[in-house]
């Protein structure tokens, strides 16, 4: 079994430590755009990072096979690919792969071979269909078994696209302008040390979940502990990593609201439940004392996404910046405003969330669904 | 007897003999020094509690004193208590036959160090054989040592004085600590290191412009991840005018500072001071050796710092809580080794200069700390032993008999600052002479020939996770 | 007020447009030095879009007029100049600036005025955390702060000098400021309240007084100026109900140690 510890976290710190700028833009109508805009505000904040990391997500890109799966692959080594592509043919048929398109970058070096395969929704061989855990199982097999193999994105209609660089010669390289998406997240890294390996970068993904963060988490030790007894393994050992897991098992498999799930990663102050109504202290006290191990303590930012989705959360007593911003239909949030006011200059509102207060972005269409299962629930 | 600030002795009329409240003595040997008969002598009071290896008589005596204020425990100094010292299991090496050893009192010895970050390369044009390259600022010391941030308000202007006068004559710097600089040392500039810390007491332009280097305090040896507190007593009217405060009012600099909460914003406040300056000077950046060193040393370096300030378990303070001092941070000599290390491995050693804190007491030390990694050392206790003091741990009383560490105006005036100076100008003249004598025994004749070359080190007495950590071999491998 | 010692120059009057587009900070503001070197004092920056530590390392006293928004550090370690943003301004908004003149056409973010000794920074909408937090007075030298909007936490946290106005003209009847926490750990200075707060909003190491004829005065001095820079009426903004916030004590954290 390979180490993917050892790759990314090569000299055996506590834990990996990045900050950086955060950027993520939606268009809650659902219309899809290019790669350009979220570029551009990321690039703004270039002093933010260091070149030693930035990334993308971008939702809605695969619109003509959008209930397949998009795995998107790194392969250091041509056996890697082999061996991972033997992996896949025993457990489904694939609809097709293709490598993903780069362009020659002159800050780009040393890039790994990047592939990426449909899977279709009935392309299970052992089963009837393919299913989220399944894809799960088949991620871990590949990031833990394979060596120099990496799935960096595992969802469906949407992509990660990241590596080692800064953000705009990765989105130059990955080719971004041509894509076009309804939701974008980017991110430019600031670590504390090289690994100089392409899956350390953010955003960190499973399934469409992902997460750029901005900040360094001190309850990192613990909320890993718990994430452990539920099953995950943190693999990559850094903090953004937990996040993802947090929001993958309270969201996915404890069926929480986002909102709620905000709530216990960024919780009210004891205090404070004091002064709330009987009902909301007994939720609140409720979650703080269950999920008191995923409380995320430190300075933190994180712009949590997944289809149709998009969450910015800042830590209690906000030690790191969020920026949010409305235009029309569009909905931006960003470590700094001027990166917003580039690509839109005039915008109906601009704010600063509380810390510990999530702003969330939805789809319209998605909004008017949970609207219309809420009524059939209390129907 | 008015030797005594602690109020050992007194003198009472009635019976006309001096009588002693012993109870109160801290040990700091002024009335012995003084004393014209040489009739005083200190020992430790043998009142002692029924023996216990668990229940010592520092644990029992810290509650009772707990149960009765209520208080968090206040103390001086460094870190005192038996954590081992890597600095006595590291033996240096000495050429023998295969290479010579060189005589420092005749041949060159060159121990002057520069300051500043590096480039990795020089481009040089070909055809006129010229420097193309523009360097960044470079400090220039002639010693590898340099005086620890001590600020005026802990210690008294006099002190302020001696190191500033002393690190002018021998070419070395004097770091103001977090309390501004006194407009009278203002001509010493050019051996100064301005602190810019939490409180950002006394940090205006003029006092960026006239310092040589700028240093960002991030956090003390001795109270890692915590901030700093002068006592409204300590500030006098010139305290006050130098902090630019209020006379009489605490000095309370918070833990963090409050514009950087993550890495990226330390970029932020160290290219601030850049463009404040005009990018002349080289920003420090002062850390406390923690846990993740390393990494975070990497990104200090990457954050745009030209010098790293690393400051040890044992380094010393004019107060701090007793708890945080004897159980926060690491050795620095694992934390300097670390980091030296990393910074080698990610190619960027070249881009910071390294300074060593927290506990030198000698110059092999100074040249052990060297060897491991570091461009330089810092030292506090040293200088202020070489001024006076005992290591009594009285600093945060403000009583201090040697008159260090306190602004009684009485009592400061107990260092005279030429005295001082002359001392400190002695004690970093026989350094020298030392350090010299242990580099031509190794058959060096420049500094950097010594800087980061651990071949010259040995370890005695340490398992292999602590030799592998130090990097450096076993005696006798 | 700044010292205006710049109308002997005959370049004193003159306006210089620079063209921020595009432009990292260091280009910016070496650009800005250069012009000011030159003998100019009045620079409209166009088009600024996050550049950094606009009006830093500045020794003269400049009217800088900026378009856009800047970046964060805006005004760090500033000496005198003046700065008139159309716009919102970042984190970090006069950073220990020692003297000078900021006026915001919009909202702050985080820290504005962070250990801050003197100068005046108006703000016509809302900021962010920790405004004000350590800012400290000296001699004549007194930072002062006035927000026209309402706060996030931490306002005047560590105080230890200077005047933060917190007018809370955006808030609706009967709505109070959200900051919590407000002067906690101050041991000197002042905070003057327009709006409603709860007390359990307050940090416990703040006091609240009525104000006295001398605080009413200081208020209608800095409350007229802030008015004539957003267009306010400013009576209608002195007839509203204010409350002042001092510290409890000069020595909060007195009965910490044992000695």
């Amino acid at each position: 079994m390979k180490n993917i510890e050892q790759w990314n976290n090569p000299y055996n710190e506590d834990k990996v430590i990045a900050a950086c700028g955060l950027f993520g833009i939606m268009d809650t109508s659902g219309r899809a755009f290019s790669g350009q805009d979220v570029v551009k505000g990321i690039t703004n904040m270039h002093d933010r990072s260091n070149g030693l990391g930035g990334g993308f997500a971008a939702y809605g890109i695969y619109p003509d096979c959008s209930d397949h799966y998009a795995f998107h692959v790194m392969y250091l080594t041509p056996r890697a690919r082999e061996e991972t592509e033997a992996f896949f043919t025993t457990s489904f048929r694939l609809a097709s792969s293709q490598e993903l398109p780069t362009r020659k970058t002159k800050n780009i070096v040393d890039p790994p071979l990047m592939v990426r395969y449909f899977i279709p929704p009935d392309g299970a061989r052992n089963m009837d269909f393919v299913d989220d855990d399944c894809v799960t199982r088949t991620v871990m097999h590949i990031n833990y078994c394979i060596e120099g193999a990496f799935v960096f994105s595992s969802g469906k209609n949407m992509g990660v696209f990241k590596g080692v660089g800064y953000p705009e010669d990765i989105a130059n390289f990955f080719r971004l302008d041509e894509y076009c998406g309804y939701m974008w997240v980017a991110h430019g890294r600031f670590p504390t040390n090289t690994p100089g390996w392409w899956g350390g970068a953010h955003p960190f993904n499973i399934l469409d979940w992902t997460v750029v963060h901005n900040g360094e988490i001190s309850s990192y030790g613990i909320n890993r502990r718990f994430l452990e007894m539920y099953g995950y393994r943190c693999t990559m050992q850094t903090d953004t990593e937990v996040v993802a897991y947090a929001v993958d098992l309270l969201v996915r498999k404890h069926h929480l609201p986002i909102e709620v799930a905000a709530r216990v990663m960024a919780p009210p102050f004891w205090e404070e439940m004091q002064r709330q109504s009987d009902k909301e202290r007994a939720l609140n006290m409720a979650l703080r004392q269950t999920y008191g191990s995923l409380l995320m303590n430190g300075p933190f930012t994180v712009i949590v996404a997944h289809q149709g989705e998009m969450m910015g959360l800042g830590d209690r007593i906000r030690l790191r910046p969020l920026t949010a911003a409305t235009k029309d239909d569009l909905v931006f949030l960003s470590s700094e405003e001027s990166a917003i006011r580039l690509v839109c200059p005039e915008l109906d509102r601009v704010w600063t969330p509380m810390g510990g207060e999530p702003v969330i972005a939805r789809l319209k269409e998605k909004r008017e669904q949970e609207a219309m299962a809420a009524v059939r629930s209390t129907a | 007897m008015s030797q005594c600030s602690f109020k050992v002795h007194a003198y009472d009329e009635h019976d006309d003999r001096v009588c002693s409240a012993s109870e109160n003595c801290v040990g700091c040997h002024r009335c012995a020094t003084f004393c014209p008969t040489g009739a005083i002598s200190i020992r430790h009071n043998p009142l002692e509690y029924r023996n216990n290896e668990y229940w010592k008589a520092e644990a029992i005596e810290d509650i009772i004193k707990q149960a009765e204020t209520g208080g968090m425990l206040l103390t001086g100094m460094g870190n005192d208590k038996p954590y081992p010292i890597y600095w006595d299991h590291l033996v240096l090496n000495a050429s023998q036959v295969t290479n010579p050893s060189i005589d420092p009192l005749r041949e060159p010895m060159e121990l002057r160090t520069f300051l500043g970050a590096k480039p990795d390369m020089l481009q040089v044009d070909p055809q006129a054989v010229e420097l193309k390259t523009l360097l960044a600022p470079q400090v220039p010391i002639e010693v590898p040592v340099l005086f620890s941030a001590l600020s005026y308000g802990a210690v008294s202007l006099n002190v302020h004085e001696s190191l500033a006068r002393a690190a002018s004559e021998t070419g070395t710097l004097f770091n103001t600590g977090e309390g501004g600089l006194h407009r009278k040392l203002y001509k010493y500039g050019p051996n100064t290191i301005v602190q810019v810390a939490s409180g950002r007491f006394g940090v205006h332009p003029e006092y960026l412009d006239v310092g040589r280097v700028i240093e960002i305090k991030i956090g003390q040896g001795a109270k890692p991840g915590i901030g700093g507190h002068l006592p409204g007593e300590k500030v006098s009217a010139d305290v006050a005018a130098t902090r630019m405060i209020p006379k009489g009012t605490d000095a309370l600099s918070p833990a963090p500072h409050h514009d950087i909460y993550s890495i990226e914003d330390l970029a932020q406040l160290i290219y601030a001071l850049k463009e404040a300056t005009n990018y002349t000077k080289p920003v420090s950046v002062k850390i406390a050796a923690v846990h993740n060193s390393a990494a975070i040393a990497s990104g200090i370096a990457r954050a745009g710092a030209d010098i790293i300030a690393l400051d040890g378990l044992r380094g010393s303070t004019g107060a701090a809580p007793k708890v945080i001092r004897d159980n926060v941070g690491i050795p620095i000599e694992l934390a300097l080794a670390s980091v030296d290390t990393r910074l080698r491995q990610e190619g960027i050693r070249n881009r910071v200069s390294l300074v060593a804190a927290g506990g030198i007491r000698s110059s092999s030390d100074v040249v052990k700390a060297i060897a491991l990694g570091a461009d330089a050392v810092y030292i506090a206790t040293a200088a202020l032993v070489a001024l006076g003091c005992r290591v009594c741990q009285q600093c945060h009383t403000g009583k201090c008999a040697w008159g260090i560490c306190t602004t009684d105006p009485i009592l400061s005036k107990r260092v005279n600052p030429d005295i001082g100076t002359r001392r400190l100008v002695n004690l970093l003249r026989a350094w020298s002479l030392e350090i010299k004598d242990m580099l031509g025994g190794m058959g060096i004749n420049a500094l950097e020939s010594l800087r980061g070359n651990r071949l010259h080190l040995r370890g005695v007495g340490l398992t292999d996770t602590e030799l592998a950590v130090l990097g450096v071999r076993m005696a006798g491998d | 007020m700044v010292p205006r010692s710049a109308h002997q120059d005959p370049n004193a009057d003159q306006v210089v447009q620079l063209d921020a587009a595009g432009l990292h900070y260091r280009q910016l503001n070496e650009l800005v030095r250069a012009t000011v070197a030159g003998g100019m004092r009045k620079i409209k920056l166009l088009n600024v879009h996050g550049q950094r530590y606009i009006g830093t390392g500045l020794d003269l006293a400049v009217d800088i007029e900026v378009f856009g928004t800047p970046g964060n550090d805006l005004g760090a370690f500033m000496r005198g100049s003046r700065i008139l943003v159309h716009g919102n301004v970042q984190d970090g908004c006069g950073n220990t600036m020692d003297d000078g003149y900021i006026t915001v056409e919009g909202r702050a973010g985080d820290i504005l005025g962070l250990a801050a000794r003197g100068g005046k920074i108006f703000v016509r909408d809302n900021v962010g955390y920790r405004t004000g937090i350590h800012m400290k007075e000296y001699q004549e030298k007194c930072p002062i702060v006035v927000i026209g909007g309402t706060a996030q936490d931490f306002l005047g946290e560590y105080m230890a000098g200077g005047i933060i106005v917190l007018l809370g003209l955006n808030l609706d009847s009967g709505e109070f400021h959200q900051c919590r926490f407000v002067g906690t750990g101050m041991h000197g200075g002042a905070v003057y309240i327009r709006g409603q707060m709860r007390e359990t909003q307050l940090g416990k190491e703040v006091g609240v007084q009525e104000l006295s004829p001398e605080d009413k005065e200081l208020l209608r001095g800095l409350i007229m100026e802030f008015s004539g820079h957003f267009g306010y009426n400013g009576d209608e903004i002195l007839s509203g109900t204010f409350i002042k916030l001092i510290p409890r004590h000069l020595r909060p954290y007195g009965r910490l140690y044992a000695y």
